[in-house]
């Protein structure tokens, strides 16, 4: 029992291991901004309150942290299956762009009809820049690193048509202003109001795509595949797994889940339109990017990417409060984002190996694995660790022939 | 159409193609050198922006351009060390932390330019240096020969990193740790050491890539590269390794560039259409990868650490 105890430890440690570098980055960041000559526990300060200080705080936090469930979720379920998902800013973009789409052009419908109708249309457009590279690393050999890449600039510049031309608001044209946006979408595809007049069920639907994720991950035959497939795709492709199917389906997936984001995030937007300041991140306000923190925070697992996902979306909204209140430039907001990002990836190699001593520790002792798979099974939680370091870190791009 | 394909125009174009073509060698040459030693750096724009902050600051304040590139170069150097330390010793998923750095710079140099500069003031550009009897041959003198140094120095880096890479002991290494990094530190090479070495090339060429993309153009502005560090890399996988192929991908696209910005100066693209004309590198790089892919291999250590023993 003693190395089981000792395992656990080791166990909570790992786990927090992704939190610490959260807080070596604003560390960091608490240097950068005495360099500004701001004062970094004001600063600090702020910005906890600004996150989580208020009911309005949390429910900024609850809307800025759905977008990266969504996208961290699909990054999950890409990682497990052996692929970086670099991607997700074109797909909201995409996804953002086919829901208005189908708002625009579908005619008037009952909410319970439309709502349902747009967020599909986003699923599609997502999915659809998500499936283009997973093809062609599956049946190509390209990098799915420098494809989705250069797809995120091919949306970009497709959202700025679009807006600029045939899907701008005819009122922009009127009025001569033509700020690229959309018209105000359809009433009945607005996103029905939980609470107050901002809390959408955007947050839900994420926290229900986690869980399903879950299911399909580790209680499906798909969900099997896919992680094999992330194992080792040797192993898979001689266990009779279709490899590149599955390769190409977890960027499909990966992609429809971002492109999901996207559309909640026009339907769920206080003007309900799409607009554009000519940058991805101007829409997705860097999520495709962040959610692929949210995912390693959460360890690679959907349901741990939930709670991950709040911490993160509280330190965006509590940074943008931080910024406002020591009036520094918002581009220290996303050089702090950066520090944020490196420090959580180089961290997470660290958990890794925190976690395969563990399993390792495991194997020599079958009776611990039989007490650990219970109590996970219990938890919902369990599979955290019994995957998580190799499906992330053995992958070679090139080695899908 | 028949005015953009009179020869003035045509010159034109060719000669801001060599231009606009440095910037992307350059960092695309140190990005090569890493990725031969099998570490891809993904943070090349953020390096290149924070480079071209530093040079065009540099310049700004001394009114020297050569001081201004060798401020952007020292930049670029040190972030190739903290790359480095992010891929080689702490072993990060490169695909990401290359993300996290891209994001750093971005964020940098646009924080540094708003503190420091504020509004922006062109400052002096590299002189031109027309090359002895060359620069008078009409056309091709336009063409090629009335550029400034630093676009001869760049061409000139070419043969040089060929040579380096094929001939020299330290190239050797470089593609012996790329390919087969276990190998390599059997015969007692430095894995880690020859990964340092080309971070930090990379990093100084590509902090020397935003310094002359500055100091060209005399002017910085939030987020001046508009990706350039990315096709960069790209081009890396365009040229298949090899850095005469890394020229041709990075001649082609600044013609693309070029011609881009000489068909709106001259509106034959409509505005409206000027954002779809914006796609056309990042759809040929997808579409060159498809072609590189079937053809050409990445070394096959790219991305992953190294541990030994494993």
């Amino acid at each position: 029992m003693s190395i089981n105890i000792g395992s656990k430890q080791r166990r909570y440690l790992a786990y927090s291991i992704p939190v610490l570098a959260v807080f070596a980055a604003l560390l960091f960041g608490a240097i950068m901004l005495v360099l500004l000559g701001a004062d970094p526990f004001k600063g600090y300060s702020e910005m906890f309150i600004g996150a989580f200080g208020s009911g309005d705080a949390l429910i900024a936090t609850l809307l800025k942290a759905t977008p990266l469930l969504f996208v961290g979720t699909g990054i999950v379920i890409a990682f497990r299956a052996g692929v970086i998902n670099i991607g997700a800013e074109g797909q909201m973009v995409l996804g953002g762009l086919f829901a208005a789409m189908a708002a625009l052009y579908l005619p008037e419908m009952p909410t319970i009809i439309m709502v349902p109708l747009v967020l599909i249309a986003g699923v599609i457009g997502g999915g659809l820049w998500g499936w283009i590279p997973g093809a062609l690393k599956a049946y190509y050999r390209v990098n799915e690193i420098l494809s989705t890449i250069m797809l995120n600039i091919v949306a970009v510049q497709l959202m700025a048509y679009l807006l600029r031309g045939p899907l701008i608001d005819p009122a922009e044209i009127e009025r001569g202003t033509r700020i690229p946006q959309t018209a105000r979408l359809a009433e009945s595809a607005d996103l029905p109001i939980l609470f107050g007049n901002r809390l959408h069920i955007g947050p839900v639907l994420a926290v229900l795509c986690a869980i399903a994720t879950y299911y399909l991950l580790w209680r499906t035959p798909l969900g099997y595949r896919l992680r094999a497939v992330g194992l080792s795709e040797h192993a898979a492709r001689y266990a009779g797994i279709p490899v590149r199917r599955t390769i190409a389906l977890a960027l499909t997936l990966s992609g429809a889940l971002a492109g999901l984001a996207g559309a909640v995030l026009v339907f769920g937007s206080e003007s309900h339109r799409m607009v554009t300041d000519g940058s991805t991140m101007g829409f997705t306000g860097g999520a495709g990017f962040n959610g692929i923190v949210a995912a390693l925070l959460g360890g690679l697992h959907p349901l741990w990417t939930i709670p991950a996902s709040l911490l993160f979306g509280g330190l965006i909204v509590g940074g943008q409060a931080l910024q406002r209140a020591v009036q520094v430039p918002s581009a220290l907001i996303v050089a702090l984002n950066g520090l944020v990002v490196i420090f959580v990836v180089a961290a997470d190699r660290y958990r890794a190996k925190l976690l395969a001593v563990d399993s390792r520790e495991e194997a020599s002792n079958e009776s611990d694995i039989d007490d650990d798979s219970e109590a996970h099974a219990a938890t919902g939680m369990g599979a955290v660790h019994d995957a998580a370091p190799d499906g992330t870190h053995s992958f070679d791009p090139e080695d899908s022939s | 159409m028949s005015e953009v394909f009179t020869t003035a125009v045509m010159v034109a174009v060719t000669a801001s193609a060599i231009r606009l073509a440095v910037p992307l060698l350059l960092a695309s040459l140190g990005e090569t050198f890493g990725q031969r030693s099998g570490v891809l750096n993904l943070g090349v724009d953020g390096i290149m922006l924070l480079g071209a902050f530093t040079g065009y600051y540099a310049v700004l304040k001394t009114g020297n351009v050569w001081l201004g590139l060798l401020a952007a170069g020292i930049v670029g150097l040190v972030l190739g060390v903290a790359s480095a330390v992010i891929a080689v010793t702490l072993k990060a998923e490169q695909g990401i932390s290359g993300i996290g750095i891209y994001l750093f710079g971005l964020g940098m140099s646009d924080l540094l330019f708003q503190k420091l500069v504020g509004t922006p003031i062109p400052i002096d550009t590299f002189p031109t240096v027309n090359v002895p009897l060359l620069a008078d041959i009409p056309y091709i003198g336009e063409m090629f020969f009335q550029h400034s140094l630093v676009i001869y120095l760049a061409f000139a880096a070419i043969p040089v990193a060929t040579f380096v890479m094929n001939r020299t002991t330290f190239g050797m290494n470089i593609r012996a740790v790329g390919e087969y990094p276990d190998a390599a530190d059997t015969l007692g090479v430095s894995v880690s050491g020859v990964r340092y070495a080309t971070e930090i090339i990379g990093g100084t060429l590509a902090g020397l890539a935003g310094g002359v993309l500055a100091i060209t153009l005399g002017i910085f502005q939030q987020n001046l590269t508009n990706g350039a560090g990315f096709i960069a890399i790209a081009l890396v996988y365009f040229g298949a390794w090899r850095p005469i192929g890394i020229m041709l991908g990075a001649l082609l696209f600044g013609f693309v560039n070029a011609l881009v910005l000489e068909l709106k100066t001259l509106e034959i693209i409509p505005r409206d259409l000027s954002n779809i004309a914006a796609m056309a590198p990042a759809i040929i790089t997808i579409l060159a990868l498809v072609f590189v892919a079937r053809r050409f291999r990445a070394p096959s250590a790219l991305t992953k650490p190294f541990t030994r023993g494993k």
